[in-house]
């Protein structure tokens, strides 16, 4: 490309500007991302659009439906639940606990696994042999099994959810880093940082880690993704977060409770996760697309 | 297929195995909080503790309950429950068949529905159906099974959809218990179709559930696959040879199509098997997976051990499976 | 204007096939891309035709279109196909299957890849026999062993059960014949039938062929680059470079006494058996420059004729 031979010997293909203007031109990015803007601006200003405190219990006020149906309370747009809290104001404050727990979550995933993923695939011999036969064995749990039982031994609490599904899918990260790694290991500018006599770690660091960073932030959307689920599910079962607080996946359990009563309890919460793990999705992928020439060079 | 792969597979399996449940024994044991504050019920005394403890062999070394444990392991010895006071193999025999039965019924609407996605898809190579099948797989594949569950309660709850079940394995007022935990297999051959259909009929929604996710894969990697056969030589003799276009998807490329796909997504039959923890938990389906759930919340922790190593033996040896049935598949590989 | 063309071939009315006036052009993003100029051809009932030329000439293209298997952005620009006096260049995906098996049979070029690795022998020639003769399991089971026979295999019981994996090339290619003739077709496409094959086989497959051609009756579309095995199979000849038809006709004609200057060159550079020690000359860039310059002259004409007619 034009940007490319416009810079001597620069070891960026492409400059930064000519990426964020493909990811803009991305349908998938741009959607993703903004699906993403409008949880994370709905987390972030919670306490200022939450019509109502979440945790606030009204007995007078059980069931009452949303605005589309009948009876429907005014001041409570999606109704409320079976203790008479708003879910608007819930679903405000779950949006905060889901991007959190997707954020730190999907990092400590990526820090362990890249950093295994590198080590395997740039030192080979014993190394990669001890990590990728780690990898095997932990391919062999059920990921959503493991994760519940981590944390029932560690005790419910968002550390403990982010601990679990950073112990559970490391993996994801390892595998890819550490196949990635040994590809630009045969790269010519490896080689040549060897030959100058650079030492192992720098190479790593200064050199392998930038190429792999395109890949790194594809898969960090994604897992993102898989945390929000694993969230929900580990709430569901009871284990997130103490059960008043709200969560999407105590809103769903709570729902599936009272789903012959009240079916709108768990569709919102059930539409906000899937609503985010799309838009994470979409986001990934688009960027997998936009990424990718620079990764193939 | 030689049965010196196979025995070198199996063999394989054991250190994986071994690997397995030295984990659950650390991470149960080693991870922060103290196992026995698993086991205790509320009110128990400073001598309970100190008697479980003994009991269940804690007060000796990490390395030499270790020992005893994999000593246990080896003689078949899983421990007792401690909320249900059973033999823990015993428990998890019982109701491995209804887990096996779900997962099976699964499997094959996930090949079938799958399988006709991927052939459609390919039929109607470069046309709007093609799109559409790529959206659709897309889609299913963006929404986990536990989720899809929640969908489908949701759904029939507002349909008010009465003749669909979402509880439960066999409808009560169907007098009949099986002497195995085969319901479904058991009812067809001793022809009770009543058992037979409501267990099929509460089968249904947690199968979908399961099986959507790995349909969705199976269509992507089987229409890439048949689309990879369709420009291979014997498709233009097939062509030739006069037979419709349909003929040639189904019969010509389908078959060729199938070994990669086997390969490509055998591994993901064992996310499906994951799956069912959650799934069966929310349609009070009564497998092993339910059962996990319930052993975590009762801090049952040899009955977790028990089905933490269950799941892993069930995964290890859909693998095993995966690469008999591709030698199975590729005429190459039997004769060769 | 194209009526007018229209050579006066031998005998129109008696061809089992006639190619007339034909041009094929591959759609590109921007423009098409010619690959045959009015090429015209008839063969006879029980006449074996080749189609010599070096790669790209365009002669495995005319074998395509015969068939019906051109590639989807090959568009036929001009001219017709007459198989038993119909034109076939535009027929629906089911008259098109009508055709084939007991209309047009192919013997492909490379008999390792053309067989489907998945399903036995027997059940791949097998199928085309109840296809098209709807015969039973029974029938075709039989008439395959017949077929296999024919094509001197040897344990064709054996053989039946087997894979494609297991055969040799010969044997593969021998397979692909017996399923070329399984319904009396009246012409075969063969297309480079030896190429892919040792020496030596080739001798064998090329009598095998010529010898089920004599016992059927099928006429065949041999196509091929090499005039020496024209001069041992065919009793007529046509000589394609460009995708021009540069000269046609009887084989002994062509190979003793050819009247373009190209086709000698082809000579020359073809080894021959009957005189062994000849040095084998390159056909001379020189002439090839000037051949592909008159195909280019030929599309702006043709290209022009086009825009004037409408």
């Amino acid at each position: 490309m034009a940007e490319a031979a416009a810079v001597p010997g620069g070891s960026l293909p492409h400059g930064q500007g000519s990426a964020l203007r493909r990811m803009l031109a991305n349908r998938r990015v741009v959607l993703g991302g903004a699906v993403l803007l409008f949880f994370a601006l709905a987390a972030v200003f919670a306490p200022l659009i939450a019509p109502h405190d979440p945790v606030e219990q009204d007995l007078l006020l059980q069931y009452a439906p949303p605005v589309w149906a009948d009876r429907a309370e005014p001041g409570y747009l999606f109704g409320t639940d079976n203790l008479g809290r708003d879910i608007l104001s819930r679903l405000i404050y779950g949006a905060q606990i889901a991007l959190f727990v997707a954020v730190t979550a999907a990092a400590a995933a990526g820090l362990l696994g890249t950093a295994l993923g590198l080590l395997a695939g740039y030192l080979g011999g014993w190394v990669d042999t001890v990590i990728s036969r780690l990898v095997e064995i932990w391919m062999a749990f059920p990921a959503v099994l493991l994760s519940i039982v981590l944390v029932a031994v560690m005790g419910t609490g968002l550390h403990s959810v982010i601990i679990a599904i950073a112990a559970i899918d490391w993996t994801r990260f390892c595998r890819v880093v550490r196949a990635e790694t040994m590809a630009q290991k045969q790269q010519d500018y490896v080689a040549s940082a060897v030959t100058v006599g650079l030492g192992r770690m720098h190479i790593l660091w200064r050199e392998i880690l930038p190429n792999v960073l395109p890949l790194l932030i594809v898969l960090f959307t994604l897992e993102m993704g898989i945390a929000v689920i694993v969230e929900a599910i580990l709430s569901y079962v009871n284990l997130s977060l103490a059960s008043d607080f709200p969560t999407w996946g105590t809103m769903i359990a709570d729902g599936r409770k009272y789903v012959n009563q009240a079916p709108w309890l768990m569709i919102l919460p059930i539409l906000c996760v899937i609503a985010l793990v799309l838009a994470l999705n979409a986001l990934g992928d688009g960027l997998k697309d936009v990424l990718d020439p620079v990764m193939r060079k | 297929m030689s049965w010196s792969f196979l025995l070198r597979r199996l063999l394989l399996a054991i250190p994986t195995l071994f690997g397995v449940a030295a984990i659950v024994f650390v991470l149960l044991r080693v991870v922060p909080g103290d196992p026995i504050a698993m086991l205790i019920g509320p009110g128990a005394t400073e001598r309970d503790i100190a008697e479980l403890r003994r009991l269940y062999g804690l007060d000796e070394s990490i390395a030499l309950q270790f020992v005893y444990y994999l000593q246990d392991l080896a003689g078949g010895n899983f421990g007792t429950s401690i909320s249900m006071r059973q033999d823990v193999m015993e428990l998890v025999l019982g109701r491995l068949p209804v887990t096996i039965e779900l997962c099976l019924v699964a499997m094959l609407v996930a090949v079938g529905l799958g399988g006709a996605m991927a052939v459609a898809g390919a039929y109607w190579r470069g046309r709007p159906g093609e799109a559409a099948v790529d959206g659709a797989a897309g889609f299913i594949l963006a929404i986990p099974d536990f989720l899809w569950a929640l969908l489908f309660i949701l759904f029939v709850v507002v349909f008010a959809l009465d003749g669909l079940p979402i509880s439960g394995r066999i409808g009560h007022d169907v007098g009949f218990r099986g002497a195995t935990g085969f319901l479904l297999i058991e009812s067809l051959l001793r022809l009770r179709f009543d058992a037979f259909g409501s267990v099929l009929l509460h089968t249904v929604l947690p199968a979908f559930a399961l099986a959507l996710p790995l349909a969705a894969i199976i269509a992507r990697v089987l229409k890439t696959s048949i689309a990879e056969a369709m420009t291979q030589d014997y498709i233009l003799m097939a062509r030739v040879k006069g037979f419709s276009r349909a003929r040639i998807v189904c019969r010509e490329a389908l078959r060729n199509a199938l070994v990669p796909t086997v390969t490509l997504t055998g591994v993901q039959f064992t996310f499906l098997v994951g799956g069912t923890v959650l799934v069966e938990k929310i349609f009070s389906y009564p497998g092993i997976g339910n059962m996990a759930i319930d052993a975590v919340i009762n801090r049952d922790l040899p009955l977790i051990q028990g089905l933490v190593l269950t799941f892993a033996v069930l995964f290890i040896a859909i693998n095993l499976l995966v690469d008999m049935s591709y030698a199975l598949l590729n005429p190459r590989m039997r004769h060769g | 204007m194209s009526a007018a063309r229209i050579p006066p071939a031998g005998t129109p009315g008696g061809s089992i096939l006639s190619v007339r006036n034909l041009h094929l052009a591959i759609a590109g993003r921007r423009r098409h891309t010619p690959i045959l100029r009015d090429v015209s051809l008839d063969i006879a009932p029980g006449e074996v035709h080749g189609l010599v030329g070096e790669s790209g000439a365009g002669k495995t293209m005319i074998g395509k279109v015969i068939l019906g298997i051109q590639p989807s952005r090959a568009r036929i620009t001009g001219g017709s196909v007459l198989f038993d006096g119909a034109d076939i260049t535009h027929l629906s995906e089911r008259e098109r299957r009508r055709l084939m098996g007991r209309g047009l049979g192919l013997i492909p070029q490379d008999p390792m890849t053309s067989l489907n690795p998945a399903y036995r022998i027997g059940g791949q020639i097998a199928d085309v026999l109840r296809l098209h003769l709807g015969m039973n399991r029974t029938a075709a089971r039989a008439r395959t062993l017949e077929l296999l026979h024919d094509v001197h295999i040897r344990e064709p019981e054996r053989v039946l059960r087997q894979y494609p994996h297991e055969l040799s090339g010969g044997m593969r290619q021998r397979v692909s014949i017996a399923i070329a003739f399984a319904c009396r077709p009246k012409l075969i496409v063969a297309d480079e039938p030896t190429t892919a094959l040792d020496v030596t086989v080739q001798r064998q497959v090329l009598a095998l062929i010529k010898q089920m051609q004599a016992q059927e009756g099928a006429s065949i579309l041999f196509v091929t680059h090499d005039l020496g095995v024209v001069a041992k199979i065919c009793d007529r000849v046509t000589v394609l470079h460009g995708g021009r038809v540069l000269e046609a006709g009887d084989t002994r004609r062509i190979v003793e006494a050819s009247q373009h200057e190209y086709t000698r060159a082809l000579m020359a550079a073809t080894p021959r058996h009957d005189r062994p020690g000849d040095l084998l000359q390159p056909v001379p860039e020189t002439l090839t420059a000037r051949l592909d310059e008159e195909a280019l002259a030929y599309d702006a004409a043709y290209a022009a004729a086009g825009t004037h007619d409408g």
